[in-house]
């Protein structure tokens, strides 16, 4: 049964990502962003990741897409967008290069040396050792656990990352004025 | 769940590989910054399935810092834009050749 989800959820993932990459309006390609984060979280949950499946719809398809399409919609672009075929040079390159990448990416699972597959390990439900490897678990608690213990200092420069980027936000996008 | 990992990785490249494929075929700057998002969304999938398959939580974590420091990426690009947008009137990369000149 997972296995039919996890195909469908590809098949979406990739389908709603060209369509984004192709849309000649920007704002449709914001909506197919969208589905393609989504379904994404879909298969976080596949992945037995439940946090980080909502933490990516609250943040990836909730804020981040949100202040895209406001940026997208307060610039209005959109008026000179057709030409997206009219560039031969540019889409043979790109074409060309997409091309490489996936054969690149291919030739790991195709052939004779592909990559060995592995299998899933069993959930611990509660986790109870400390030390270096934290084991894999789908309770929230063991993000905390790691957040505050084995990754204190990023956490940290994270946090203060954040800060920096809201002021240097303000600093951007502050207008100069012409008398000072 | 049968499905290996190397579904999911295979997944994750192919992502990566479309959203390289936007950022050299389109002119728009907000499509182009949309499509480095999908590039760091294939990476976080691979990381989120590695993580699982390996058993530990660490991937799981970086993934997680990985969002956060996407997002305040996309606060800080946004506004570049915008003051880009301010300045020249235009987000098309292919009018922005004022240092070719």
């Amino acid at each position: 049964m997972t296995d039919i989800l996890f195909y469908i959820f590809a098949a979406i993932t990739l389908i709603s990502a060209l369509l984004m990459v192709v849309s000649p309006n920007a704002v449709n390609g914001a909506i197919c962003m969208i589905i393609c984060f989504v379904t994404t979280a879909a298969l976080f949950v596949l992945l037995e990741a439940y946090f980080l499946a909502v933490i990516q719809v609250l943040v990836y398809a909730g804020a981040v897409m949100v202040l895209f399409l406001f940026i997208i919609m307060l610039l209005d672009v959109n008026k000179d967008t057709s030409d997206l075929l009219k560039d031969k040079m540019t889409l043979g390159a790109s074409i060309t290069g997409f091309t490489l990448l996936v054969i690149l990416i291919g030739s790991a699972f195709a052939g004779g040396q592909h990559l060995p597959e592995t299998a899933l390990l069993p959930v611990i439900e509660n986790p109870t050792g400390e030390g270096a490897g934290i084991p894999f678990t789908t309770s929230a608690k063991s993000f905390g656990y790691s957040l505050f213990t084995k990754y204190m200092l990023p956490f940290q420069v994270t946090g203060f990352l954040l800060l920096a980027a809201m002021i240097g936000v303000i600093v951007v996008s502050k207008k100069h004025s012409e008398n000072s | 769940m049968t499905v290996g990992l190397n579904a999911f990785i295979l997944l994750a490249g192919l992502l990566f590989a479309i959203g390289m494929f936007g950022v050299i075929l389109r002119k728009n700057t907000l499509v182009i910054y949309m499509s480095l998002e999908l590039m760091l969304n294939g990476v976080i999938l691979a990381l989120v399935a590695f993580s699982r398959y390996n058993g530990t939580m660490d991937g799981n974590l970086f993934v997680f810092f990985i969002i956060t420091v996407a997002a305040a990426e996309v606060a800080l690009g946004l506004a570049i834009i915008v003051a880009l947008f301010r300045l020249r009137q235009s987000v098309m990369v292919d009018q922005l050749t004022s240092l070719s000149r």
